[in-house]
Protein backbone atom coordinates (compact mmCIF):
# COMPACT_ATOMS: atom_id res chain seq x y z
CA UNK A 1 0.00 0.00 0.00
CA UNK A 2 3.02 2.29 0.11
CA UNK A 3 3.15 3.19 -3.56
CA UNK A 4 0.85 6.07 -4.55
CA UNK A 5 -0.19 6.64 -8.16
CA UNK A 6 -2.84 9.04 -9.43
CA UNK A 7 -5.58 7.35 -11.41
CA UNK A 8 -5.05 9.90 -14.21
CA UNK A 9 -1.47 8.60 -14.56
CA UNK A 10 -2.73 5.06 -15.00
CA UNK A 11 -5.23 6.36 -17.56
CA UNK A 12 -2.48 7.93 -19.65
CA UNK A 13 -0.43 4.72 -19.58
CA UNK A 14 -3.42 2.56 -20.49
CA UNK A 15 -4.27 4.84 -23.41
CA UNK A 16 -0.79 4.28 -24.81
CA UNK A 17 -1.31 0.54 -24.72
CA UNK A 18 -4.80 0.78 -26.21
CA UNK A 19 -3.47 3.02 -28.95
CA UNK A 20 -1.16 0.25 -30.03
CA UNK A 21 -3.70 -2.51 -29.68
CA UNK A 22 -6.65 -0.84 -31.36
CA UNK A 23 -6.26 1.53 -34.32
CA UNK A 24 -9.81 2.80 -33.79
CA UNK A 25 -8.94 4.37 -30.44
CA UNK A 26 -8.71 8.16 -30.82
CA UNK A 27 -8.22 10.77 -28.12
CA UNK A 28 -9.54 14.31 -27.76
CA UNK A 29 -8.51 16.86 -25.20
CA UNK A 30 -9.36 20.47 -24.45
CA UNK A 31 -6.00 22.10 -23.77
CA UNK A 32 -5.33 20.04 -20.65
CA UNK A 33 -3.43 17.09 -22.10
CA UNK A 34 -0.52 17.39 -19.70
CA UNK A 35 -2.91 17.41 -16.75
CA UNK A 36 -5.29 14.73 -17.98
CA UNK A 37 -2.28 12.65 -19.09
CA UNK A 38 -3.38 12.24 -22.69
CA UNK A 39 -0.16 13.99 -23.70
CA UNK A 40 1.89 10.81 -24.15
CA UNK A 41 -0.76 9.46 -26.51
CA UNK A 42 -0.65 12.72 -28.47
CA UNK A 43 3.07 12.29 -28.97
CA UNK A 44 2.95 8.60 -29.85
CA UNK A 45 -0.14 8.75 -32.09
CA UNK A 46 -0.45 12.35 -33.33
CA UNK A 47 -2.71 11.34 -36.23
CA UNK A 48 -5.24 10.00 -33.74
CA UNK A 49 -5.09 12.81 -31.21
CA UNK A 50 -7.11 16.01 -31.49
CA UNK A 51 -6.51 18.97 -29.26
CA UNK A 52 -9.76 20.91 -29.49
CA UNK A 53 -8.55 23.93 -27.55
CA UNK A 54 -10.54 25.40 -24.70
CA UNK A 55 -13.85 24.29 -26.18
CA UNK A 56 -15.28 21.34 -24.28
CA UNK A 57 -18.73 21.42 -25.87
CA UNK A 58 -17.23 21.18 -29.34
CA UNK A 59 -14.87 18.43 -28.18
CA UNK A 60 -17.66 16.18 -26.94
CA UNK A 61 -19.86 16.61 -30.03
CA UNK A 62 -16.85 16.09 -32.31
CA UNK A 63 -16.19 12.84 -30.45
CA UNK A 64 -19.79 11.88 -31.17
CA UNK A 65 -19.18 12.39 -34.89
CA UNK A 66 -16.02 10.26 -34.73
CA UNK A 67 -17.99 7.53 -32.98
CA UNK A 68 -20.62 7.44 -35.75
CA UNK A 69 -17.79 6.53 -38.13
CA UNK A 70 -16.52 3.60 -36.06
CA UNK A 71 -13.89 5.32 -33.94
CA UNK A 72 -13.61 4.81 -30.19
CA UNK A 73 -13.03 8.33 -28.91
CA UNK A 74 -11.75 9.02 -25.42
CA UNK A 75 -12.51 12.62 -24.43
CA UNK A 76 -10.60 14.14 -21.57
CA UNK A 77 -10.86 17.27 -19.54
CA UNK A 78 -11.52 18.04 -15.88
CA UNK A 79 -14.69 16.41 -14.52
CA UNK A 80 -16.24 19.77 -13.72
CA UNK A 81 -16.05 20.77 -17.40
CA UNK A 82 -16.85 17.37 -18.90
CA UNK A 83 -20.13 17.09 -17.03
CA UNK A 84 -20.88 20.78 -16.52
CA UNK A 85 -19.66 22.86 -19.42
CA UNK A 86 -20.38 20.12 -21.95
CA UNK A 87 -23.45 18.64 -20.29
CA UNK A 88 -25.85 19.28 -23.15
CA UNK A 89 -23.45 17.73 -25.65
CA UNK A 90 -22.97 14.72 -23.38
CA UNK A 91 -26.73 14.41 -23.06
CA UNK A 92 -27.93 15.09 -26.57
CA UNK A 93 -25.01 14.11 -28.80
CA UNK A 94 -23.65 11.16 -26.79
CA UNK A 95 -26.20 9.67 -24.39
CA UNK A 96 -29.38 10.23 -26.41
CA UNK A 97 -28.00 8.57 -29.58
CA UNK A 98 -26.12 6.06 -27.37
CA UNK A 99 -22.84 6.68 -29.18
CA UNK A 100 -19.59 4.90 -28.41
CA UNK A 101 -17.90 7.83 -26.68
CA UNK A 102 -15.77 7.52 -23.55
CA UNK A 103 -15.64 10.52 -21.26
CA UNK A 104 -12.49 10.09 -19.16
CA UNK A 105 -12.74 12.97 -16.73
CA UNK A 106 -9.84 13.77 -14.44
CA UNK A 107 -9.49 16.07 -11.44
CA UNK A 108 -12.77 14.90 -9.94
CA UNK A 109 -13.63 15.71 -6.35
CA UNK A 110 -11.99 17.95 -3.78
CA UNK A 111 -8.52 16.43 -4.22
CA UNK A 112 -8.08 18.87 -7.11
CA UNK A 113 -6.83 20.90 -4.19
CA UNK A 114 -5.55 24.45 -4.54
CA UNK A 115 -7.57 25.38 -7.65
CA UNK A 116 -10.59 25.57 -5.40
CA UNK A 117 -14.32 25.04 -5.60
CA UNK A 118 -14.77 26.26 -9.20
CA UNK A 119 -12.70 23.29 -10.32
CA UNK A 120 -13.77 20.65 -7.81
CA UNK A 121 -16.51 18.49 -9.24
CA UNK A 122 -18.65 17.17 -6.42
CA UNK A 123 -21.81 16.57 -8.46
CA UNK A 124 -20.62 14.77 -11.61
CA UNK A 125 -21.73 11.29 -10.54
CA UNK A 126 -25.20 12.65 -9.76
CA UNK A 127 -25.42 14.23 -13.21
CA UNK A 128 -24.09 11.26 -15.14
CA UNK A 129 -26.14 8.73 -13.18
CA UNK A 130 -29.35 10.31 -14.45
CA UNK A 131 -28.46 9.79 -18.12
CA UNK A 132 -29.97 6.61 -19.59
CA UNK A 133 -27.47 4.16 -21.07
CA UNK A 134 -24.27 5.53 -19.57
CA UNK A 135 -21.88 3.20 -17.79
CA UNK A 136 -20.05 4.91 -14.90
CA UNK A 137 -16.73 3.72 -13.52
CA UNK A 138 -15.00 5.24 -10.50
CA UNK A 139 -11.73 3.35 -10.11
CA UNK A 140 -10.04 3.16 -6.72
CA UNK A 141 -6.42 2.81 -7.77
CA UNK A 142 -4.05 2.57 -10.72
CA UNK A 143 -4.72 -1.11 -11.41
CA UNK A 144 -8.45 -0.66 -11.31
CA UNK A 145 -8.10 2.33 -13.61
CA UNK A 146 -6.33 0.27 -16.21
CA UNK A 147 -9.04 -2.37 -15.97
CA UNK A 148 -11.81 0.23 -16.17
CA UNK A 149 -10.30 1.97 -19.19
CA UNK A 150 -9.90 -1.36 -20.96
CA UNK A 151 -13.46 -2.30 -20.08
CA UNK A 152 -14.66 1.08 -21.34
CA UNK A 153 -12.96 0.53 -24.68
CA UNK A 154 -14.60 -2.88 -24.98
CA UNK A 155 -18.12 -1.67 -24.14
CA UNK A 156 -20.12 -0.47 -27.15
CA UNK A 157 -21.82 2.64 -25.80
CA UNK A 158 -21.16 5.71 -23.71
CA UNK A 159 -18.93 5.37 -20.64
CA UNK A 160 -17.97 7.92 -18.00
CA UNK A 161 -14.74 7.24 -16.11
CA UNK A 162 -14.09 9.39 -13.04
CA UNK A 163 -10.41 9.96 -12.35
CA UNK A 164 -8.42 11.91 -9.80
CA UNK A 165 -5.54 14.31 -9.69
CA UNK A 166 -3.75 13.16 -6.56
CA UNK A 167 -1.77 10.01 -5.88
CA UNK A 168 -3.71 7.19 -4.26
CA UNK A 169 -2.45 3.90 -2.77
CA UNK A 170 -2.49 0.80 -4.94
CA UNK A 171 -4.92 -1.51 -3.13
CA UNK A 172 -5.52 -4.23 -5.70
CA UNK A 173 -3.00 -6.95 -6.44
CA UNK A 174 -2.03 -7.82 -9.98
CA UNK A 175 -4.46 -10.71 -10.22
CA UNK A 176 -7.60 -8.90 -9.07
CA UNK A 177 -10.65 -9.42 -11.22
CA UNK A 178 -12.58 -6.45 -12.59
CA UNK A 179 -16.06 -7.13 -13.90
CA UNK A 180 -18.16 -4.11 -14.88
CA UNK A 181 -21.20 -3.88 -12.65
CA UNK A 182 -19.85 -6.29 -10.01
CA UNK A 183 -18.63 -4.93 -6.71
CA UNK A 184 -15.37 -6.33 -5.38
CA UNK A 185 -15.48 -7.59 -1.81
CA UNK A 186 -12.15 -6.59 -0.30
CA UNK A 187 -12.84 -7.70 3.21
CA UNK A 188 -15.36 -10.05 4.78
CA UNK A 189 -17.41 -9.07 7.80
CA UNK A 190 -20.86 -9.54 9.32
CA UNK A 191 -21.40 -6.50 11.55
CA UNK A 192 -21.63 -3.75 8.98
CA UNK A 193 -20.80 -3.09 5.33
CA UNK A 194 -18.75 -0.21 4.07
CA UNK A 195 -19.50 0.47 0.41
CA UNK A 196 -16.88 2.78 -1.03
CA UNK A 197 -15.92 4.10 -4.42
CA UNK A 198 -12.86 5.80 -5.90
CA UNK A 199 -10.23 7.11 -3.56
CA UNK A 200 -12.45 6.36 -0.55
CA UNK A 201 -11.92 2.62 -0.96
CA UNK A 202 -8.46 2.92 0.59
CA UNK A 203 -9.93 4.92 3.47
CA UNK A 204 -12.62 2.27 3.91
CA UNK A 205 -9.99 -0.45 4.23
CA UNK A 206 -8.11 1.61 6.77
CA UNK A 207 -11.30 2.18 8.74
CA UNK A 208 -12.11 -1.53 8.65
CA UNK A 209 -8.71 -2.27 10.16
CA UNK A 210 -9.32 0.12 13.04
CA UNK A 211 -12.85 -1.20 13.58
CA UNK A 212 -11.61 -4.77 13.62
CA UNK A 213 -9.45 -3.98 16.63
CA UNK A 214 -12.53 -2.55 18.33
CA UNK A 215 -14.39 -5.78 17.65
CA UNK A 216 -16.50 -4.63 14.72
CA UNK A 217 -16.12 -6.81 11.65
CA UNK A 218 -16.80 -4.66 8.60
CA UNK A 219 -17.39 -6.01 5.12
CA UNK A 220 -15.78 -3.72 2.55
CA UNK A 221 -17.13 -3.43 -0.97
CA UNK A 222 -15.29 -1.60 -3.73
CA UNK A 223 -18.15 -0.22 -5.83
CA UNK A 224 -16.10 0.69 -8.90
CA UNK A 225 -19.18 0.69 -11.13
CA UNK A 226 -21.84 3.19 -10.14
CA UNK A 227 -23.98 2.32 -13.13
CA UNK A 228 -25.14 -0.33 -13.66
CA UNK A 229 -25.11 -0.66 -9.88
CA UNK A 230 -24.50 -4.04 -8.25
CA UNK A 231 -27.90 -4.28 -6.58
CA UNK A 232 -27.37 -7.94 -5.68
CA UNK A 233 -24.22 -7.22 -3.66
CA UNK A 234 -25.84 -4.27 -1.88
CA UNK A 235 -28.97 -6.20 -0.90
CA UNK A 236 -26.91 -9.19 0.25
CA UNK A 237 -24.67 -6.92 2.31
CA UNK A 238 -27.64 -5.25 3.95
CA UNK A 239 -29.32 -8.56 4.69
CA UNK A 240 -26.19 -10.23 6.04
CA UNK A 241 -24.65 -7.33 7.98
CA UNK A 242 -27.70 -5.24 8.89
CA UNK A 243 -26.12 -1.80 8.45
CA UNK A 244 -24.40 0.11 5.68
CA UNK A 245 -22.01 3.04 5.41
CA UNK A 246 -21.21 4.56 2.02
CA UNK A 247 -18.05 6.55 1.30
CA UNK A 248 -17.33 8.71 -1.73
CA UNK A 249 -15.41 11.83 -2.70
CA UNK A 250 -18.61 13.38 -4.03
CA UNK A 251 -21.65 15.17 -2.72
CA UNK A 252 -23.84 13.02 -0.49
CA UNK A 253 -26.62 14.13 -2.85
CA UNK A 254 -27.01 12.04 -5.99
CA UNK A 255 -23.87 9.93 -5.83
CA UNK A 256 -23.03 6.49 -4.47
CA UNK A 257 -24.75 7.18 -1.12
CA UNK A 258 -27.98 8.15 -2.83
CA UNK A 259 -27.80 5.20 -5.20
CA UNK A 260 -27.32 2.78 -2.30
CA UNK A 261 -30.12 4.47 -0.32
CA UNK A 262 -32.46 3.93 -3.27
CA UNK A 263 -31.62 0.22 -3.34
CA UNK A 264 -31.90 -0.24 0.42
CA UNK A 265 -35.17 1.70 0.57
CA UNK A 266 -36.78 -0.51 -2.03
CA UNK A 267 -35.24 -3.89 -1.23
CA UNK A 268 -33.73 -4.17 2.22
CA UNK A 269 -34.17 -1.20 4.56
CA UNK A 270 -31.35 -1.08 7.13
CA UNK A 271 -29.62 1.78 8.97
CA UNK A 272 -27.47 3.77 6.52
CA UNK A 273 -24.96 6.54 6.96
CA UNK A 274 -23.41 8.41 4.03
CA UNK A 275 -19.85 9.70 4.15
CA UNK A 276 -19.27 12.26 1.43
CA UNK A 277 -19.05 15.96 0.76
CA UNK A 278 -21.89 17.68 2.59
CA UNK A 279 -24.20 19.92 0.52
CA UNK A 280 -21.42 22.46 -0.04
CA UNK A 281 -18.95 23.52 -2.74
CA UNK A 282 -15.27 22.82 -2.28
CA UNK A 283 -12.54 25.35 -1.64
CA UNK A 284 -8.79 25.86 -1.97
CA UNK A 285 -6.38 23.88 0.11
CA UNK A 286 -4.05 20.92 -0.04
CA UNK A 287 -5.82 17.69 -1.04
CA UNK A 288 -5.16 16.04 2.35
CA UNK A 289 -6.39 19.14 4.19
CA UNK A 290 -9.56 19.19 2.11
CA UNK A 291 -10.26 15.51 2.72
CA UNK A 292 -9.94 16.20 6.45
CA UNK A 293 -12.01 19.39 6.19
CA UNK A 294 -14.90 17.68 4.44
CA UNK A 295 -14.76 14.53 6.54
CA UNK A 296 -13.55 12.20 3.79
CA UNK A 297 -11.24 10.13 5.98
CA UNK A 298 -10.90 6.74 7.57
CA UNK A 299 -11.76 8.41 10.88
CA UNK A 300 -15.00 9.78 9.48
CA UNK A 301 -15.90 6.34 8.15
CA UNK A 302 -15.09 4.76 11.51
CA UNK A 303 -17.39 7.22 13.28
CA UNK A 304 -20.14 6.64 10.74
CA UNK A 305 -19.83 2.89 11.24
CA UNK A 306 -20.10 3.22 15.00
CA UNK A 307 -23.18 5.40 14.63
CA UNK A 308 -24.86 3.08 12.19
CA UNK A 309 -24.05 -0.05 14.20
CA UNK A 310 -25.60 1.60 17.25
CA UNK A 311 -28.81 2.02 15.26
CA UNK A 312 -29.02 -1.69 14.45
CA UNK A 313 -31.91 -3.46 16.15
CA UNK B 1 -26.94 21.15 -65.39
CA UNK B 2 -29.22 19.85 -68.16
CA UNK B 3 -32.62 21.48 -68.17
CA UNK B 4 -34.41 18.15 -67.91
CA UNK B 5 -32.32 17.23 -64.88
CA UNK B 6 -33.09 20.59 -63.35
CA UNK B 7 -36.76 20.14 -64.02
CA UNK B 8 -36.64 16.70 -62.44
CA UNK B 9 -35.07 18.15 -59.29
CA UNK B 10 -37.61 20.96 -59.18
CA UNK B 11 -40.42 18.42 -59.39
CA UNK B 12 -38.76 16.40 -56.63
CA UNK B 13 -38.49 19.47 -54.42
CA UNK B 14 -42.18 20.07 -54.90
CA UNK B 15 -42.94 16.49 -53.84
CA UNK B 16 -40.78 17.01 -50.75
CA UNK B 17 -42.69 20.18 -49.92
CA UNK B 18 -46.01 18.38 -50.35
CA UNK B 19 -44.86 15.68 -47.94
CA UNK B 20 -43.83 18.32 -45.41
CA UNK B 21 -47.28 19.90 -45.50
CA UNK B 22 -49.11 16.57 -45.34
CA UNK B 23 -46.97 15.28 -42.48
CA UNK B 24 -47.43 18.40 -40.41
CA UNK B 25 -51.13 18.42 -41.12
CA UNK B 26 -51.36 14.85 -39.88
CA UNK B 27 -49.23 15.42 -36.80
CA UNK B 28 -50.88 18.67 -35.77
CA UNK B 29 -47.54 20.10 -34.62
CA UNK B 30 -44.04 20.69 -35.97
CA UNK B 31 -41.97 23.20 -37.89
CA UNK B 32 -43.09 24.03 -41.44
CA UNK B 33 -41.27 27.33 -42.05
CA UNK B 34 -37.70 26.12 -41.71
CA UNK B 35 -38.49 22.78 -43.35
CA UNK B 36 -39.77 24.52 -46.46
CA UNK B 37 -36.88 26.98 -46.58
CA UNK B 38 -34.42 24.06 -46.60
CA UNK B 39 -36.36 21.90 -49.08
CA UNK B 40 -34.33 22.80 -52.16
CA UNK B 41 -30.97 22.34 -50.41
CA UNK B 42 -32.01 18.94 -49.05
CA UNK B 43 -33.45 17.89 -52.41
CA UNK B 44 -30.25 18.83 -54.24
CA UNK B 45 -28.15 16.89 -51.72
CA UNK B 46 -30.22 13.70 -51.65
CA UNK B 47 -31.26 13.57 -55.31
CA UNK B 48 -28.17 14.88 -57.09
CA UNK B 49 -25.13 15.38 -54.92
CA UNK B 50 -24.69 12.68 -52.31
CA UNK B 51 -23.12 9.27 -52.79
CA UNK B 52 -25.49 7.13 -50.73
CA UNK B 53 -27.16 3.75 -50.82
CA UNK B 54 -30.62 3.54 -49.22
CA UNK B 55 -30.37 -0.26 -49.22
CA UNK B 56 -27.24 -0.03 -47.13
CA UNK B 57 -27.72 2.99 -44.87
CA UNK B 58 -24.48 2.32 -42.94
CA UNK B 59 -22.28 1.84 -46.04
CA UNK B 60 -18.87 3.04 -44.81
CA UNK B 61 -18.03 5.02 -47.96
CA UNK B 62 -21.28 7.01 -48.01
CA UNK B 63 -21.52 10.77 -47.90
CA UNK B 64 -23.05 12.04 -44.67
CA UNK B 65 -25.69 14.67 -44.02
CA UNK B 66 -26.22 16.17 -40.57
CA UNK B 67 -29.37 18.21 -40.03
CA UNK B 68 -28.03 20.49 -37.34
CA UNK B 69 -31.28 22.46 -37.28
CA UNK B 70 -33.09 19.32 -36.17
CA UNK B 71 -36.50 20.96 -35.93
CA UNK B 72 -36.59 20.84 -39.75
CA UNK B 73 -36.94 17.06 -39.38
CA UNK B 74 -39.89 16.88 -41.81
CA UNK B 75 -37.74 17.89 -44.77
CA UNK B 76 -35.19 15.20 -43.91
CA UNK B 77 -37.87 12.55 -43.36
CA UNK B 78 -39.52 13.41 -46.68
CA UNK B 79 -36.21 13.10 -48.54
CA UNK B 80 -35.30 9.80 -46.85
CA UNK B 81 -38.72 8.32 -47.61
CA UNK B 82 -38.55 9.45 -51.24
CA UNK B 83 -35.07 7.92 -51.55
CA UNK B 84 -36.45 4.63 -50.26
CA UNK B 85 -34.86 4.41 -46.80
CA UNK B 86 -38.33 3.54 -45.48
CA UNK B 87 -41.95 3.40 -46.55
CA UNK B 88 -43.45 6.76 -47.51
CA UNK B 89 -46.49 5.79 -45.42
CA UNK B 90 -44.37 6.20 -42.29
CA UNK B 91 -44.39 9.95 -42.87
CA UNK B 92 -47.94 10.16 -41.58
CA UNK B 93 -46.81 8.83 -38.18
CA UNK B 94 -44.70 11.93 -37.50
CA UNK B 95 -44.59 12.89 -33.82
CA UNK B 96 -47.02 10.17 -32.78
CA UNK B 97 -46.41 7.80 -29.87
CA UNK B 98 -44.30 4.86 -30.99
CA UNK B 99 -43.30 6.46 -34.30
CA UNK B 100 -39.79 6.18 -35.70
CA UNK B 101 -40.29 9.75 -36.89
CA UNK B 102 -39.63 11.64 -33.68
CA UNK B 103 -40.24 15.37 -33.34
CA UNK B 104 -36.51 15.79 -33.90
CA UNK B 105 -34.36 13.25 -35.80
CA UNK B 106 -33.37 10.14 -33.85
CA UNK B 107 -30.61 8.05 -35.43
CA UNK B 108 -31.44 5.15 -33.15
CA UNK B 109 -34.94 4.87 -34.55
CA UNK B 110 -34.86 5.86 -38.20
CA UNK B 111 -32.62 4.46 -40.95
CA UNK B 112 -30.75 7.12 -42.90
CA UNK B 113 -30.59 9.62 -40.04
CA UNK B 114 -26.85 10.18 -39.53
CA UNK B 115 -27.11 12.00 -36.21
CA UNK B 116 -29.72 12.70 -33.58
CA UNK B 117 -30.18 16.44 -33.43
CA UNK B 118 -32.55 18.92 -31.92
CA UNK B 119 -30.56 20.78 -29.30
CA UNK B 120 -29.21 23.50 -31.57
CA UNK B 121 -25.59 24.27 -32.32
CA UNK B 122 -24.11 20.76 -32.20
CA UNK B 123 -24.32 19.51 -35.78
CA UNK B 124 -21.22 21.17 -37.15
CA UNK B 125 -19.10 19.68 -34.38
CA UNK B 126 -20.53 16.25 -35.17
CA UNK B 127 -19.91 16.75 -38.89
CA UNK B 128 -16.30 17.66 -38.07
CA UNK B 129 -15.95 14.41 -36.15
CA UNK B 130 -17.25 12.43 -39.11
CA UNK B 131 -14.85 14.32 -41.37
CA UNK B 132 -11.87 13.69 -39.06
CA UNK B 133 -12.68 9.98 -39.12
CA UNK B 134 -12.73 10.14 -42.92
CA UNK B 135 -9.29 11.76 -42.92
CA UNK B 136 -7.86 9.17 -40.51
CA UNK B 137 -9.20 6.34 -42.66
CA UNK B 138 -8.24 7.98 -45.97
CA UNK B 139 -11.81 7.76 -47.18
CA UNK B 140 -13.08 10.27 -49.68
CA UNK B 141 -16.64 10.70 -48.41
CA UNK B 142 -18.04 14.18 -47.98
CA UNK B 143 -19.86 15.48 -44.93
CA UNK B 144 -22.70 17.95 -45.41
CA UNK B 145 -24.33 19.85 -42.58
CA UNK B 146 -27.26 22.27 -42.55
CA UNK B 147 -27.43 25.06 -40.00
CA UNK B 148 -30.16 27.57 -39.31
CA UNK B 149 -29.39 31.27 -39.10
CA UNK B 150 -31.00 31.50 -35.67
CA UNK B 151 -29.03 28.43 -34.62
CA UNK B 152 -25.69 30.12 -35.26
CA UNK B 153 -26.32 32.30 -32.23
CA UNK B 154 -25.15 29.23 -30.27
CA UNK B 155 -21.51 29.69 -29.29
CA UNK B 156 -20.59 26.09 -30.03
CA UNK B 157 -21.13 26.77 -33.75
CA UNK B 158 -18.14 29.10 -33.64
CA UNK B 159 -16.02 26.63 -31.69
CA UNK B 160 -16.73 24.13 -34.44
CA UNK B 161 -16.15 26.73 -37.16
CA UNK B 162 -12.70 27.38 -35.70
CA UNK B 163 -11.93 23.67 -35.42
CA UNK B 164 -12.97 22.83 -38.99
CA UNK B 165 -10.58 25.43 -40.36
CA UNK B 166 -7.82 24.43 -37.91
CA UNK B 167 -8.00 20.81 -39.02
CA UNK B 168 -8.37 21.82 -42.69
CA UNK B 169 -11.56 19.82 -43.08
CA UNK B 170 -12.09 20.28 -46.81
CA UNK B 171 -14.43 17.29 -46.66
CA UNK B 172 -16.94 19.40 -44.71
CA UNK B 173 -19.46 21.50 -46.60
CA UNK B 174 -21.90 23.48 -44.50
CA UNK B 175 -25.08 25.20 -45.61
CA UNK B 176 -26.55 28.16 -43.81
CA UNK B 177 -30.30 28.24 -44.33
CA UNK B 178 -30.35 32.02 -44.25
CA UNK B 179 -34.06 32.81 -44.05
CA UNK B 180 -33.62 35.67 -41.60
CA UNK B 181 -36.30 34.53 -39.17
CA UNK B 182 -36.34 32.75 -35.83
CA UNK B 183 -39.06 32.00 -33.29
CA UNK B 184 -39.12 35.43 -31.68
CA UNK B 185 -38.80 37.46 -34.90
CA UNK B 186 -36.14 38.61 -37.38
CA UNK B 187 -32.68 37.31 -36.59
CA UNK B 188 -31.37 40.84 -37.07
CA UNK B 189 -33.66 42.07 -34.30
CA UNK B 190 -33.41 39.13 -31.91
CA UNK B 191 -29.61 38.79 -32.02
CA UNK B 192 -28.01 39.73 -35.29
CA UNK B 193 -25.60 37.14 -36.66
CA UNK B 194 -24.62 39.48 -39.50
CA UNK B 195 -22.46 39.75 -41.45
CA UNK B 196 -22.43 35.97 -41.75
CA UNK B 197 -20.28 35.52 -44.87
CA UNK B 198 -17.54 37.77 -43.51
CA UNK B 199 -17.54 35.87 -40.23
CA UNK B 200 -16.88 32.50 -41.88
CA UNK B 201 -14.27 34.02 -44.18
CA UNK B 202 -12.52 35.50 -41.16
CA UNK B 203 -12.44 32.01 -39.62
CA UNK B 204 -10.62 30.71 -42.70
CA UNK B 205 -13.46 29.08 -44.61
CA UNK B 206 -14.29 29.31 -48.27
CA UNK B 207 -17.65 31.09 -48.41
CA UNK B 208 -20.06 30.88 -51.33
CA UNK B 209 -23.23 32.94 -51.43
CA UNK B 210 -26.15 31.60 -53.42
CA UNK B 211 -29.90 31.64 -53.86
CA UNK B 212 -30.96 28.71 -51.67
CA UNK B 213 -33.99 28.02 -53.84
CA UNK B 214 -32.03 27.76 -57.10
CA UNK B 215 -31.23 24.07 -57.47
CA UNK B 216 -28.62 24.67 -60.17
CA UNK B 217 -26.79 27.15 -57.96
CA UNK B 218 -26.89 24.73 -55.02
CA UNK B 219 -25.38 21.89 -57.06
CA UNK B 220 -22.79 24.17 -58.60
CA UNK B 221 -21.74 25.50 -55.20
CA UNK B 222 -21.28 21.96 -53.89
CA UNK B 223 -19.12 21.15 -56.91
CA UNK B 224 -16.95 24.14 -56.13
CA UNK B 225 -16.72 23.09 -52.49
CA UNK B 226 -15.60 19.60 -53.49
CA UNK B 227 -12.85 21.02 -55.70
CA UNK B 228 -11.48 23.16 -52.90
CA UNK B 229 -8.76 21.65 -50.78
CA UNK B 230 -7.29 22.69 -47.45
CA UNK B 231 -10.35 24.45 -46.09
CA UNK B 232 -14.03 23.79 -45.36
CA UNK B 233 -16.76 25.53 -47.32
CA UNK B 234 -19.75 27.46 -46.04
CA UNK B 235 -22.54 27.93 -48.54
CA UNK B 236 -24.63 30.85 -47.38
CA UNK B 237 -27.97 30.09 -48.97
CA UNK B 238 -30.40 32.99 -49.06
CA UNK B 239 -33.80 31.45 -48.48
CA UNK B 240 -37.38 32.35 -47.66
CA UNK B 241 -38.98 30.79 -44.62
CA UNK B 242 -42.08 28.87 -45.69
CA UNK B 243 -40.97 28.94 -49.36
CA UNK B 244 -43.59 27.51 -51.71
CA UNK B 245 -46.68 28.15 -49.60
CA UNK B 246 -48.02 31.66 -50.11
CA UNK B 247 -49.46 32.23 -46.67
CA UNK B 248 -46.34 30.91 -44.91
CA UNK B 249 -43.67 32.71 -46.91
CA UNK B 250 -41.68 35.14 -44.81
CA UNK B 251 -44.09 34.71 -41.90
CA UNK B 252 -42.38 34.16 -38.56
CA UNK B 253 -45.62 32.75 -37.14
CA UNK B 254 -45.12 29.61 -39.23
CA UNK B 255 -41.88 28.65 -37.51
CA UNK B 256 -43.43 26.05 -35.26
CA UNK B 257 -47.12 25.72 -36.04
CA UNK B 258 -48.89 23.07 -38.10
CA UNK B 259 -51.43 23.99 -40.77
CA UNK B 260 -55.06 22.99 -40.22
CA UNK B 261 -57.00 20.88 -42.73
CA UNK B 262 -58.09 23.81 -44.84
CA UNK B 263 -54.60 25.30 -44.85
CA UNK B 264 -53.15 21.92 -45.82
CA UNK B 265 -55.53 21.77 -48.76
CA UNK B 266 -54.60 25.25 -49.94
CA UNK B 267 -50.87 24.55 -49.59
CA UNK B 268 -51.15 21.31 -51.54
CA UNK B 269 -53.07 23.13 -54.30
CA UNK B 270 -50.27 25.68 -54.52
CA UNK B 271 -47.67 22.92 -54.64
CA UNK B 272 -49.51 20.85 -57.24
Amino acid sequence: MSQKIATREAYGQTLLALGQENPNVVVLDADLSKSTKTYDFSQRYPERFFNMGVAEANMVATAAGLATAGKIPFCSTFAVFATGRAYDQVRNSVAYPHLNVKIAATHAGVTVGEDGGSHQSIEDIAIMRALPGFTIFVPADARETEAAIRAAAAIVGPVYIRLGRSGVPVIHDQNFKFTPGKAIQLQTGDDVTIIATGIMVAAALEAAGVLSKAGIKARVLDMHTIKPLDVVAIVAAARETGAVVTAEEHSIIGGLGSAVAEVLGEHQPVPLQRVGVPDLFGESGKPAELLEHFGLTANAITSAVQAVVARKQ
Amino acid sequence: MHSDKLQQLQTQAKVIRRHIISMLGASGSGHPGGSLSAADIVTALYFEVMKINPNEPKWSERDRFVLSKGHAAPVLYAALAEKGYFDVAWLMTLRKLGSKLQGHPDMQKLPGVEMSTGSLGQGLSVANGMALAGKIDHKDYQVYVLLGDGEIQEGQVWEATMAAAHYKLDNVTAFLDHNGLQIDGCTKEVMSPEPVAEKWRAFGWQVLEIDGHDLAQIVQAVDQAKQTSGKPTMIVAKTVKGQGVSYMQGQVGWHGKAPDAEQVEQALRELA
